[in-house]
């Protein structure tokens, strides 16, 4: 989808230029997640309550008296920012019905990070996606506790170094694979689940149309490179994500309805090498480790296409 | 006109949440709360109560949903007991620090472990800190009363606190007791519908939940605390105006046989029922007791208390729940410090019992009195006692 979409011209024409989670953020330089809240929330608009988790978008974007949200935003707390949407959606249907609250649709989005999606805040959301609920959560994953310092998370990759998943003379650094988030939500049977990443703002963008207009809880994993914590250059976040995506280690999918489809399916993938060697959390592994890694990222890529495939064919 | 009916207290609770018009509840089932909550979700499938009923899948999850639910505007119930309440306890100071005028019920029960599904105040004791304004109900009628009137409180934009009634779990929650229910029109003359001050809406953005740095934060939490401490004069008036409507009255200590007596019993929640019929025992027998009940337990009521405990020669105090290696109870500790500035003051003495449903008897109260009639012969009161402990 989105590189067939037209060339990056069109961007400025197509899109509000207002900035609804503003500039001025404290951010780190080159921050691929700041990126990914910026391009959602030029397709949400300004209808738009945003939920968030505890963690680096939070504590950059809203330093009293300060904020870089130009749409009503609530944090609560680390693990909860599925049950607070929860709550939130819950609270304006009821007053709607009422007629206390204004009338329309608001998109209510939690957006949370890898740890406070796959680890301490799982529980909140797999009861939110039972349970129905109207709204888009986001993961905005950059595959360790960024915040507090680069400690893995369970979405941290194989073979990466973390200051709690150190590479030593015991240890490659984090030593299981990455859990796979979207799949956990797809036994959810959400209408909607996609994977994105801002390299690819127009695929990001459109998924998150699609997301929000689609009834229900939706989904969204976006893969949000980290120069502080991958220890790439402060330059390379857009690459890093484009890299991720043309060595198959983040393939780019949608499921709807049940129906799996690859984004962008590539027939020669690059060599996962390529996406390791800029970042400094691997650069430990040896030419072996990469292989474990290239051998994984090949298993499960023709698990996609084989599923996306059969989809197909239903 | 309202209506003399019999009720288990929790569905007095449940009448008292209908009543009050609450929009959003979200909860999750705890013994022994369960029949609040499933007199809800039934008055919600019924039509009765025109409520989302959020049936969360953890009491963390329970108090994340009703911030959110808060936060749009919606007048927002929960209940909760024992290690439901400790695992909302994040949660707690949150909502007290966002402003969120959430109310809940707790069915006052002993933590684990070992697991105890009978009634104490250890939940709610551990809880002391979390900035909610809090009451003790005695009976099923305060209960009622009582959950009615902190919306009122709660919501009062003088106050934008959350606020607890206690309720003691089995013994008050599960037993049916007469009460008087007043009418729905009289309870939306008295409780109106909730005028948020601030909400999440899209056409007026706000952020809510910021980072607080070190230059703002002991600011912000001493305006969290100011408003706890005004609620008082809130609490006061809403009780003053429930009086005037509905004739009964509510107090932050309530005194019995107290005026004249030695020996002050100073406790919360509904064992005061048993110690009425103590009292009144040994009042015949001639001895001078009386009681000073706990109503109103966050903002303490330090005049109040000062002003119902001065004329005694000693407060025995019982509180259902300990404090390992400290001092003892909660309620003593507080007591004591509460009298501590008084040049002349009563002696206090502190005593546990009652702890994971363990009967408090009239004959404990005996045991209790005779302790203080030699505490005051000795002049020297210790620590505390634990009652009732067998050998």
């Amino acid at each position: 989808m989105a590189e067939k979409t037209k060339s990056v011209e069109f961007i400025p024409r197509l899109l509000p230029p207002f900035e609804l989670f503003a500039e001025g953020h404290r951010g780190c330089q080159g921050c691929g997640e700041a990126l990914a809240l910026r391009q959602i929330l030029k397709v949400a608009g300004p209808n738009t309550i945003i939920c968030s988790a505890t963690g680096c978008m939070e504590i950059i974007s809203s330093p009293y008296p300060e904020t870089a949200w130009r749409v009503p935003w609530i944090h609560v707390a680390f693990e909860n920012a599925a049950a607070v949407a929860a709550g939130v959606e819950a609270g304006i249907k009821i007053l709607q019905k009422k007629n206390r609250y204004r009338e329309g649709k608001v998109n209510v989005i939690a957006i949370a990070g890898d740890g406070g999606t796959a680890d301490i805040g799982l529980q909140a959301l797999s009861g939110a996606l039972e349970r129905r609920h109207d709204f888009l959560y986001v993961c905005t994953d950059n595959e360790a506790y960024m915040n507090t310092g680069i400690q893995r998370s369970s979405a941290t990759p194989y073979g990466a170094s973390t200051t709690t998943s150190p590479t030593g003379k015991e240890s490659i650094g984090q030593q299981t694979p990455k859990k796979n988030m979207p799949k956990i939500v797809a036994a959810h049977d959400v209408p909607y689940l996609a994977t994105a990443c801002p390299s690819y703002p127009l695929d990001l963008m459109n998924k998150t149309r699609r997301a929000l207009d689609t009834e229900g809880p939706t989904y969204m994993h976006v893969l949000s490179p980290c120069p502080t914590g991958w220890r790439h250059g402060i330059d390379m976040a857009v690459e890093m994500g484009r890299l991720a995506v043309e060595t198959g280690v983040f393939p780019l999918y949608e499921i709807v309805d049940g129906r799996l489809s690859l984004n962008i399916k590539m027939d020669e993938r690059k060599p996962v090498i390529e996406y390791l060697k800029p970042q400094g959390r691997f650069r430990h592994l040896k030419p072996e480790d990469v292989e474990i890694i290239q051998r994984q990222v090949n298993e499960y890529y023709e698990q996609l296409i084989y599923r996306a495939e059969c989809d197909a064919n239903k | 006109m309202g209506e003399r009916t019999g009720l288990e207290v929790s569905l007095a609770i449940s009448e008292a949440v209908k009543f009050a018009r609450a929009d959003a509840i979200a909860a999750y089932p705890i013994t022994p709360q369960t029949h609040i909550v499933e007199e809800l979700a039934q008055m919600v499938a019924d039509g009765d109560l025109d409520a989302e009923f959020i049936m969360v899948e953890s009491e963390h999850s329970a108090m994340s949903a009703c911030c959110g639910t808060s936060a749009v505007g919606a007048r927002t119930f929960t209940a909760t007991a024992s290690q439901g309440l400790a695992l909302m306890h994040e949660m707690l100071f949150i909502a007290s620090g966002l402003r969120l005028p959430i109310v809940m019920a707790i069915a006052n029960r002993a933590l684990s472990a070992p697991l105890s599904i009978w009634g104490d105040q250890s939940d709610v004791m551990a809880e002391r800190d979390c900035g909610w304004i809090q009451v003790f109900a005695e009976t099923g009628q305060d209960a009622f009363d009582l959950t009615v009137q902190m919306f009122k409180v709660a919501e009062d934009k003088r106050v934008l606190l959350p606020a607890i009634v206690n309720i003691d779990g089995f013994t008050l929650s599960h037993v049916i007791e007469p009460l008087f229910m007043e009418s729905q029109d009289d309870i939306d003359a008295f409780l109106p519908p909730y005028e948020p001050q601030v909400i999440l809406d899209p056409k007026e953005p706000v952020t809510i939940g910021p980072v607080g740095f070190p230059e703002i934060y002991t600011e912000i939490k001493m305006q969290q605390n100011e408003a706890l401490l005004g609620s008082y004069d809130v609490v006061l008036e809403v009780w003053e105006e429930w009086e005037k409507k509905f004739g009964r009255a509510y107090h932050p200590v309530e005194s019995y046989r107290a005026d004249d007596a030695e020996i002050l019993i100073n406790l919360a929640g509904a064992i005061s029922g048993t110690a009425r019929v103590a009292i009144d025992q040994m009042r015949e027998e001639g001895k001078s007791v009386g009681m000073v009940r706990t109503r109103l337990w966050r903002p303490y009521p330090f005049e109040d208390m000062r002003a119902a405990v001065k004329n005694a020669k000693a407060v025995a105090v019982v509180d259902r729940a300990l404090s390992f290696g400290g001092p003892g109870g909660p309620i003593a500790s507080e007591l004591r410090g509460c009298l501590y500035p008084l040049a002349e003051k009563p002696v206090v003495a502190c005593f546990i019992a009652g702890l994971g449903g363990r009967d408090v008897t009239i004959e404990d109260f005996y045991t209790i009195v005779e302790e203080t009639e030699k505490i005051l012969e000795s002049g020297y009161s210790g620590e505390y006692k634990m009652i009732g402990v067998r050998e």
